[in-house]
């Protein structure tokens, strides 16, 4: 695989390259725009006051949820971080659901105890939702020893952030998928800041896959600036995880247009760094494709987006209307009771 | 019956577990090829072959992480500590990942696994490899907590402990895994939260557990060369507690000890010295008492790890003085 995408394609205006037919840069377009729209959703009834604890907004990354989805087998997993709406939207989870959860309502995702940070989707994929940094890297290795345990030709996707990197169970889980030779691909979503600190003041190298030779890893490193590529290139990734059976890192270098959380005004980025960043935007880039490429008109957008816009606000509704959970519920799930 | 070892009751059980489900599995350092640091794995790489007996290399927050993920999947792991002194470094994969799933996954996701070691004071091993570390798990809601002291518990409980659906924290000795006793040839389990009584007696309750149990009965025989006859409650489970074992018998002797290793501040024999006040202080004919620890981090040199530690002659004073013996 290559290593070699450090630096991105010239033109951000370029449409040719990564941008397919018709039909699947729609289809992507309205994925990664309901991502967006729901996490806007939820900054608006955070704001109001409806949702409480921390949230991790996913704009500006939406094209990696997407782009997993597309090269996801039915057998494989997803294991992800506390900024883990985008996969959960992206693989299948009611939308309502999702927001009931924030709003610790008895309808959300896992019932109102775990939040905006613990989102767990099993019938959709979504294998967690961990906010201790780095603390799921051995436990998505575990999934993918039991891969290769039962033989079921599984795959697990790990994504964590850069700001995972520093911390010991990824080295960890690192060393023990290198070594025991497991079916799983790490991605790591460089936004470039972990939390307010830029990855230059994190970690002593730049380019993070320089590490995956050390942990006997394949590895691939480019930037996101579509859905196409983003999943050809995991493809390619989960591939050799599971016709090799060795663990692939994949780097991708993403941007988070907001904060770490909804606390975090940003003022560590500048103007500049933030308005490049937007150019290169997925979701952006990809609505360009369809005018510019595909022929589709602005009003035929709108209505798209009106459309997406409507699906979120009803998950608002629903969640606005949801029961809280009963008292009794806090006693639930804490020891499994039959054997 | 045979008498067997204690560390040959662990191996049976897993070997058992191990036969009966191809789910079951044993990881951690030396397990194999080692055999195990302290021998509790003899034969199983042999029998099972390296697909189910894996050696790791020393991470533990990583192999611990690995059976969660691996027991979530639809596995049983068995996560062998070489002492649960290292346990420390994966504490995190347990407090946050084994106790927590079941729950913030709404039911979604179960750790059936076993992470198992021994646990406590050795001989001269100094402070960092001679804890006690049932406090800081029993304290966990989503975990069991299991203390074996004899070859028969070790065995029944342990072949539990696979089976169950939950993370289970099992705690052996380093010091009793030679210890000899009578196991049977037929299968048989032990349920969690049924204490044994291992010495009747009406004067004085003495609860205890694990690597306490030997001491507490040596404590109890002194006691009864004069005259004060003990009943001697070895918990077996830490978490569920059968505080009506406990309870039956304090309402019977009025007296009770807690004798356990472990330090005294904030632990398990606080908890259940509280529960005695809150169940039965109108039972009570003297303050129960605890024999464990000083509040000092182990000492290496002999003769203040001596100083320490819980012994019999410990014991036996406490008992005298709930006794109010002269």
């Amino acid at each position: 695989m290559t290593n070699d995408k450090d630096s991105p394609p010239a033109d951000p205006g370029n449409y040719d390259a990564y941008f397919t037919s018709k039909e699947n840069d729609l289809r992507w377009y309205r994925e990664m725009l309901r991502i967006r729209r729901f996490e806007e959703m939820a900054a608006r009834s955070y704001t109001r006051g409806k949702i409480s604890g921390f949230l991790h907004l996913y704009i500006g990354q939406e094209a990696i949820a997407v782009a997993t989805k597309e090269v996801l087998e039915p057998q494989d997993r997803v294991v992800s971080t506390y900024r883990t709406h985008g996969f959960a939207i992206a693989l299948g989870s009611s939308p309502g659901a999702c927001m009931a959860e924030m709003y610790g309502k008895a309808t959300g995702l896992v019932a109102g105890v775990g939040g905006s940070m613990h989102f767990f989707d099993r019938d959709n994929q979504l294998w967690g939702g961990y906010a201790i940094i780095g603390n799921h890297v051995p436990v998505a290795t575990g999934h993918a020893f039991a891969s290769k345990y039962l033989g079921d030709d599984g795959v697990t996707f790990c994504f964590l952030g850069d700001g995972a990197l520093a911390i010991g169970p990824t080295h960890e889980g690192w060393t023990l998928a290198g070594l025991w030779k497991l079916p799983i691909v790490f991605v790591v979503e460089n936004n470039r800041y972990s939390m307010g600190t830029p990855l230059e003041r994190s970690i002593p190298v730049s380019d993070v896959t320089v590490k995956a030779p050390g942990y006997n890893m394949a590895s691939d490193r480019f930037r996101v600036t579509s859905v196409a590529e983003t999943a050809e290139r995991l493809a390619a990734a989960a591939k050799l995880a599971r016709e090799e059976s060795r663990p692939v890192l994949v780097e991708l270098i993403t941007y988070r247009f907001r904060g770490h959380s909804m606390s975090d005004p940003a003022k560590y980025r500048n103007r500049d760094e933030v308005a490049e960043s937007r150019s290169w935007d997925p979701l952006e880039r990809t609505y360009n494709a369809l005018m510019h490429k595909h022929g589709m008109t602005e009003e035929a957008l709108e209505e798209l987006d009106d459309e997406v816009v409507a699906e979120m606000e009803a998950a608002v509704e629903f969640a606005e209307n949801s029961p809280v959970p009963e008292p009794s519920a806090r006693f639930k799930n804490i020891l499994v009771e039959e054997s | 019956m045979p008498e067997i070892q204690i560390r040959h009751a662990i191996r049976d059980a897993m070997r058992e577990e191990m036969t009966r489900d191809d789910r079951v599995f044993l990881m951690g350092e030396e397990v194999g090829h080692y055999k195990g640091a302290y021998k509790c794995s003899e034969g199983l790489l042999e029998e099972f072959g390296e697909r189910r007996v894996i050696d790791t290399p020393i991470a533990e927050t990583g192999f611990a992480g690995v059976g969660i993920g691996a027991a979530m999947a639809g596995l049983r792991p068995i996560i062998e500590f070489m002492t649960f002194n290292f346990s420390a470094v994966a504490f995190d994969q347990i407090l946050n990942n084994a106790a927590k799933i079941h729950h913030m996954t709404n039911g979604q996701h179960s750790v059936p696994m076993v992470f198992r070691g021994p646990n406590a004071g050795a001989h001269m091993l100094g402070s960092t490899h001679s804890q006690a570390f049932e406090p800081f798990y029993a304290h966990i809601p989503g975990l069991i907590v299991v203390a074996v002291a004899t070859p028969y518990d070790a065995k029944g409980l342990l072949k539990t402990a696979i089976r169950d659906p939950n993370p289970v924290i099992f705690l052996e000795s380093e010091l009793m895994y030679g210890v000899k006793g009578e196991v049977p040839e037929e299968e048989y389990l032990i349920p969690f939260g049924v204490a044994d009584t291992k010495r009747a007696g009406d004067d004085v309750t003495v609860i205890t557990w694990g690597q306490g149990v030997p001491v507490a009965l040596k404590a109890a025989e002194l006691a009864a060369e004069q005259g004060i006859e003990c009943d001697v409650i070895d918990l077996r489970t830490l978490r569920p507690l059968d505080m009506e074992s406990v309870l039956e018998s304090v309402r019977r002797t009025n007296r009770a000890i807690v004798l356990f290793h472990g330090w005294p501040y904030g632990g398990v024999g606080c908890e259940i010295i509280a529960q005695i006040q809150e169940k039965a202080f109108d039972h009570l004919d003297a303050p129960v008492l605890r024999v464990c620890y000083e509040d000092v981090p182990m000492p290496y040199a002999e003769n203040l790890e001596n100083l320490v530690l819980p012994t019999p002659e410990r014991g036996l004073a406490a008992i005298r003085e709930v006794s109010y013996a002269r």
